[in-house]
């Protein structure tokens, strides 16, 4: 056992976790071990989860360092389907940049980005089909992006301005969009990941087509709700995909305080028999390729899969952090792997299908998009000024029918 | 004497007390090295060591459990729920458990711990960052809850949270960790540098649990408040003119009925306010109370200003948050009665 160290006086001592280095420390990831792209091997989905357990110990990854797509893992997309996700992953990148900048500006309060889990969250959406239910966290607006959501109802949710969808009544990033596959999301963590399994349940007792994901951050997977999924998950086989996002901090928190004494998250899994898939969260491919797996399986009625992304942090866990202060500034860069946009474009660039002045392109024009969805959306108002849901709002939606004593207190308030 | 924040008050409540008493232990998530998302805890591991202070993994039920063995082995744990709007996951563990085991196994267990977490509004945090569940808490037997209004109080009632014998609920108002708030949202920030209870004594002081303060003595109305709300009512008898007297109630549990009494009977009058939704909050309890022991010398009827019964909107906050203008509504109301 690694850890264990003499005990000669017979005296107990408390064990807790550090990680590698903090602020003022050379980043040092050299405990992450990087399987070659394309080493891993693609089981048949109906495999026995007992025959792929040491794919919880590796990571599945299809882009090598030269751009090339390898292995048993790749060729899920079409180059046309690539060229698509790298817009989806830049359009995200840029949305998160003018939210920011937005913030900053007081247009709202709040904001969370994904600076360097792009990849997570909208090469997942290609693997769904329509009708499928995601259970997300505040970190997988790319669901939303892929998916074909109106960025400007993104941005109104985030200004709760008149045109909120949500009326004001959420906080910024904490969407919500049933038609769109992509459940309320919740400012407490993990509650969705049982929520995920109880619809694919429910897709199974009545015999529908539809599978469910839920979605959890390294974290979050401490909370009792990540458990309860997995053992319901196990028992019932429900339809249901059950990823893990680590991405290695959770505010400032690093994973070793979640994780404990297993060596991955995708390891939570294998006690409740479930397959469990560790893949390279940065590559698109990649991220891909073990979805669409997963979403076969649920979908041929197999069962669940637990999938951990691995992945990094680079932003800020919101406009509230400040990671400076528990974590090497370095560190982002020292990640060994990489960023998913800079990784497809090379990608694309390698196999001839794109070049860096389209890339410089399709950015400039992604821009344009952008600023004129803000343009829209700030027309309607944000915050603290312009068109803002009204006070009558606040009143409705407790209950289908609102009961006499909220009424009351509704008259009260003169609204 | 020091100028402390309530931040820095809390801090040094922490550490006076790991200082005296090896046996208090502080933790939660990000209280270690980070030092808490409100920067509470901050330089205690440095000080104390991460066996004393340190991170533990998202799972708040967790705290709460780990907090009653720790207890049970004869520690005194100081832990901390990051947001009150967290701790539900750690409801069973508190209300079951943590308030019980002294009475289920007649005192051959205890739980001297105390469970600090931010509460209310006022910052913006939507309907998981705003909320008041004090009532949750009162309603327990075995708890004891606790809600401070300024610096020296929150000092001074965590460090007898500490030394108490059975579990205290700590609710610490998230807006005024930086400074007192009136309610008054559209003006200027005010911080506890020019603020009388934002001088706090640098060593070891208590403030009894179980004793209210008259904050603001007067003769027309008793207004019954804790926490911000202590804030916005006496900005509000001010701004009103109306001679009240505010009654900061500092502990809900034990609740010091004698001090509420006297100053009703002396009024003829009474209002509670509080942030919480109304119905089935603590107000309901005062207001029971005090027509049960004050009826005779009652002018009016009791009135509550409280949060409207929705979640706590993002939005329209300041809707919803009762601030000057409808506590200062109620009382004119009030006084024409």
């Amino acid at each position: 056992m690694h850890d264990m160290k003499p005990n000669p006086a017979g005296r107990l001592s408390l064990h807790v976790p550090e990680p590698e280095v903090r602020p003022g420390g050379k980043p040092d990831f050299s405990n992450v071990t990087i399987p070659k792209a394309g080493s891993v091997r693609r089981p048949e989905v109906d495999v026995d989860p007992e025959e792929i357990r040491d794919l919880a110990f590796s990571i599945i990854r299809v882009l090598n360092r030269e751009g090339e797509a390898v292995g048993p893992w790749a060729g899920t997309l079409t180059n046309e389907e690539l060229m698509e996700g790298l817009r989806h992953m830049m359009l995200l990148r840029i949305f998160d940049q003018r939210m920011l900048m937005a913030q900053r500006q007081g247009k709202t309060s709040f904001y969370m980005q994904h600076l360097g889990e792009e990849a997570v969250s909208c090469a997942f959406r290609k693997a769904l089909l329509p009708g499928d239910m995601n259970f997300p966290t505040y970190r997988q607006a790319g669901l939303l992006i892929a998916g074909g959501y109106p960025m400007v109802d993104m941005m109104n949710e985030i200004y709760s301005n008149d045109a909120d969808p949500l009326k004001g009544r959420q906080l910024p990033v904490l969407y919500s969009s049933k038609e769109y596959g992509f459940f309320t999301i919740s400012g407490n963590l993990a509650t969705q990941y049982i929520q995920a399994v109880g619809w694919a349940m429910a897709s199974a007792i009545r015999q529908d087509t539809k599978i469910a994901a839920g979605w959890i951050g390294d974290g979050a997977t401490a909370e009792s709700d990540f458990h309860a999924a997995l053992v319901f998950a196990s028992t019932y086989r429900a339809p249901v995909i059950l990823n893990v996002v680590n991405n290695q901090w959770a505010i400032s928190t690093f994973q070793g305080i979640a994780r404990g004494g297993s060596g991955t998250f995708a390891a939570r899994g294998l006690g409740f028999g479930l397959p469990s898939l560790r893949v390279d969260g940065n590559d698109y491919l990649a991220v891909h390729a073990v979805a669409r797996w997963a979403a076969e399986r649920a979908r041929r009625n197999i069962g669940p899969t637990l999938i951990e992304y691995v992945t990094y942090r680079v932003g800020a866990h919101s406009t509230s952090d400040d990671p400076s202060a528990y974590r090497p500034k370095e560190e982002s860069e020292a990640w060994p792997l990489g960023d998913p946009v800079i990784r497809l474009k090379n990608h694309l660039i390698r196999v001839g299908a794109w070049s860096e002045e389209r890339h410089t392109q399709m950015e400039a024009e992604i821009r344009d998009t952008v600023v004129a969805a803000q343009k829209e959306a700030e027309r309607h108002g944000t915050l603290h000024s312009g068109g803002r849901p009204s006070m009558r709002d606040m009143f409705e939606g407790v209950y289908a029918e609102m009961p006499p004593h909220l009424k009351r207190q509704r008259q009260q308030a003169g609204v | 004497m020091a100028r402390m924040t309530m931040i820095e008050a809390i801090r040094s409540a922490m550490d006076v007390s790991m200082e005296r008493d090896g046996d208090v232990v502080v933790f939660g998530e990000d209280v270690g090295y980070f030092g808490g998302v409100f920067r509470c805890t901050q330089g205690l591991q440095q000080k104390y060591g991460k066996t004393r202070c340190f991170d533990v993994p998202i799972n708040e039920s967790g705290i709460v459990g780990a907090a009653i063995g720790m207890a049970a082995y004869g520690l005194k744990p100081c832990v901390e729920i990051q947001f009150a709007d967290y701790m539900y996951p750690a409801y069973d563990q508190l209300t079951q458990e943590a308030a019980r085991l002294r009475y289920r196994s007649n005192g051959d267990f205890t739980c001297p711990v105390t469970i600090r977490m931010p509460t209310g509004g006022g910052i913006f945090g939507g309907q998981t960052h705003s909320q008041s569940p004090e009532a949750l808490f009162t309603h327990v037997c075995g708890l004891q809850v606790v809600v401070p209004s300024n610096p020296y109080d929150a000092k001074g009632l965590l460090i007898s949270s500490i030394e108490n014998p059975d579990p205290v609920i700590f609710l610490e108002p998230k807006r005024l960790y930086n400074g007192p708030f009136d309610g008054h949202h559209d003006r200027p920030v005010t911080s506890w540098a020019a603020h009388p209870l934002g001088e706090v004594p640098a060593e070891h002081y208590t403030v009894p649990l179980g004793k209210a303060v008259v904050r603001r003595p007067g003769s027309a109305v008793t207004v019954l408040a804790y926490g911000t709300m202590v804030h916005v009512a006496e900005a509000t008898a001010e701004e009103t003119g109306i001679d009240a007297e505010v009654i900061d109630l500092r502990t809900l549990l034990p609740l010091d009925l004698e001090t509420i009494v006297a100053s009703v009977r002396k009024t003829g009058r009474c209002m509670v306010v509080h942030e919480a939704t109304l119905t089935s909050g603590f107000g309901a309890e005062l207001a029971a109370l005090v027509q049960e022991h004050c009826f005779y010398h009652l002018e009016a009827p009791i009135v509550r200003v409280a949060g409207w019964d929705t979640p706590y909107p993002h939005a329209q906050e300041w809707d919803y948050f009762p601030g000057p203008v409808r506590v200062g509504r109620a009382l004119r109301e009030m006084m024409e009665a």
